[in-house]
């Protein structure tokens, strides 16, 4: 009883996913076969989301779990059509592999690495009487601002600082449209090809 | 439950929350296990009625009351067997994932007002999310069990899954722009009153939208008609071929756990949740009303009788799937899409359109013939606001004077877009 008393929940939940996150990401890493690489991502980005919970951000943590997870079970799908003619067949890097990986890898983590820094109040520690979103505990602020108003802006007089206002909706729009395109050209290069015999004689010729 | 404990028994936090915590994990798996038992019980006995038979009639009494533990049993002494060619790992693991999965989609379901484990401002969307991932353990035993029928029967599960997520999200859409909010225990507060303030009697739309939502959750549980990932007579058993004994028995309690859960979930959307067709608690004035944060023992049985109601709603769910199967025959692979792309989807748009223009214009619905009703829509606020409320009220009891008493109570509550046409 004492124990549990004195122990520190969060830093132990925190720890306990962001490991479970690490790990299988090293796990996606260092195994060669396509499916387990997809369980293993699927384990890290769902120990994700669950730090996303732990820190009190339900919507960002079920949107990790619709999109990433479930995204990854289609990318499994794939994997297993991909894959599934030759049994377990696994994937091999060619020799060259890890060294442009690393090097794309590490550059990746810098650029991360210097823009989470330049973040002001990620730098300083928390001041623990200023927690801005626990009196805002809706989705409402990030939907309005994706739809177009910038709800948190609304009060700010200088036309400089007000810029922001117009909200997200020309970027969602595009990320929108561009997906759609994606989509479109996905089924149209996956459609199935119907081939009929044609009168000229051709036995072959594509129609589809 | 656990400011229960925390505040009337005065134990410490952690200890408080990890109690409650734990209680509430045996009280779902409970529930789980319990419903797997009667719906599998019901499923022998409705089949057999279908069918013109008796079903179970000899293990437990008259109506075989006991096949299914008997069923257990046997299964439990089965051997534990993995394939030459599986890989055992994904094997062995697959069963769990799907069955965690269908489990912690129960975290956000509320089964009375306030009732729920994990109050969330986005319940909704957090159990289809996770309802989503169920699929993922059926296409990890199909692809681990080495075995061709496996496989097919796991990519059609796949195919299925994915393409039936989008009808169903867009019709759980609807209810969420009439409430204007996604928290669930909110959405089944908003029809309290009469039966008629129930979602699926708000306007015709809603009326098909509700059946085009059960279709597609029949389809991404996959009973039949649409039970193609273990088609019996083409595929031996699809994804569960390899499967025997208790990890066979984790698919299937899977898949009756989230028959009962999409049930619930319908009885939430559109059918009043735990509101029962006639407001009686809250006429005898036994029913929490918004403002309340206490604890009273009225309350507690109204919410009782609530949870009842709502369970009974799930249940009849359930067993309208299950005539459902028994009716049906199983549809082809290529039905099964075309029902998703060409009736399912292009339904749930026109009547999502509809149902937005319906509340847009303020069009009537049968709920403004009614004289009164115990709470109007606009009246009821999310789950976040009424524990800020709560809380504030125990810091005040307490004498703490925390951050949390400075901060006003807000009010920012996401409003149905239109006020009831009755209450305007």
């Amino acid at each position: 009883m004492m124990l549990l008393a004195t122990l520190d929940w969060y830093s132990l939940f925190f720890l306990l996913f962001a490991l479970l996150t690490c790990g299988f990401a090293v796990g996606v890493l260092f195994s060669d076969n396509i499916v387990h690489m997809a369980f293993y991502l699927t384990l890290s980005l769902g120990s994700c989301a669950g730090l996303f919970f732990l820190a009190g951000a339900p919507f960002v943590g079920a949107m990790q779990l619709m999109i990433y997870v479930g995204g990854t079970v289609v990318l499994l799908a794939f994997g297993v059509m991909l894959t599934a003619n030759a049994n377990f067949s696994s994937l091999r890097i060619p020799r060259g592999g890890w060294v442009v990986s690393l090097i794309v890898g590490g550059l990746l983590l810098v650029l991360l690495l210097t823009a989470a820094l330049r973040v002001e109040s990620w730098r300083t520690p928390r001041d623990e009487a200023v927690l801005p979103l626990a009196e805002v505990q809706t989705a409402t602020v990030l939907g309005a601002g994706l739809t177009g108003v910038r709800v948190d802006k609304l009060h700010e007089d200088d036309p400089v600082t007000r810029r922001g206002m117009s909200g997200y909706l020309l970027p969602f729009v595009i990320i929108s449209v561009h997906l759609l395109v994606v989509l479109v050209g996905a089924a149209y290069m996956a459609r199935t090809r119907i081939y009929r015999r044609s009168a000229s004689g051709n036995p072959r010729s594509r129609t589809g | 439950m656990a400011e229960f404990f925390v505040d009337r028994l005065s134990l410490s936090a952690p200890v408080g929350y990890t109690l409650a915590a734990l209680i509430q994990c045996v009280l779902i798996v409970a529930l789980i296990g319990v419903a797997a038992l009667l719906f599998i019980w019901m499923e022998r006995k409705i089949s057999g009625r279908i069918q013109d038979r008796w079903g179970p009639n000899r293990v437990g009494g008259k109506f075989g009351w006991f096949q299914t533990l008997a069923d257990g049993m046997k299964l439990l002494t089965k051997e534990d067997l993995a394939p030459k060619d599986a890989q055992v790992i994904l094997f062995r693991l697959a069963p769990y994932v799907s069955f965690a999965a269908s489990f912690s989609a129960y975290l956000a379901l509320p089964f009375a007002d306030g009732w729920v484990i994990a109050p969330m401002t986005m319940g909704l969307f957090f159990i289809l999310a996770v309802l989503g991932l169920e699929v993922f353990g059926v296409i990890l035993g199909g692809y681990a069990s080495g075995s061709k029928w496996s496989l097919f029967g796991a990519i059609r599960q796949a195919a299925q899954v994915v393409s039936y997520e989008v009808p169903l999200a867009m019709c759980a859409v609807v209810p969420v722009f009439l409430c204007g909010t996604m928290d669930l225990v909110a959405i089944g507060e908003k029809q309290a009153g009469l039966f008629t303030n129930w979602l699926v009697f708000h306007d015709p739309f809603t009326f098909v939208i509700f059946w085009v939502y059960f279709t597609c959750t029949v389809a991404s549980v996959n009973r039949s008609p649409f039970d193609l990932p273990e088609a019996e007579s083409e595929l031996v058993a699809g994804f569960l071929t390899e499967y025997s004994g208790l990890r066979w028995s984790f698919f299937f309690m899977a898949e009756y756990s989230s028959m009962l859960l999409v049930s619930g979930l319908a009885a939430i959307l559109f059918f009043g949740g735990w509101n029962g067709p006639l407001p009686i608690f809250h006429c005898i004035g036994w029913a929490y009303q918004q403002s309340e944060t206490t604890w009273r023992l009225t309350g507690y049985l109204a919410n009782l009788a609530g949870c009842v109601n709502f369970l009974a709603k799930a249940v009849l769910g359930v067993t309208v799937m299950m005539w459902v199967r028994w009716t049906l025959p199983r549809l082809r692979i290529d039905q099964v899409i075309t029902v998703c792309l060409k009736y399912c989807v292009p339904l749930a748009a026109i009547c999502f359109v509809g149902a937005l223009m319906w509340q847009t214009l303020a069009w009537p619905s049968p709920n403004d013939l009614v004289p009164v009703t115990p709470a109007g829509k606009a009246g009821v606020r999310e789950q976040w606001v009424l524990q800020q409320a709560k809380n504030a009220g125990r810091e005040n009891l307490v004498g703490v004077s925390g951050p949390a008493t400075d901060m006003p109570v807000t009010d920012i509550v996401v409003r149905p877009l239109e006020q009831e046409g009755g209450e305007g």
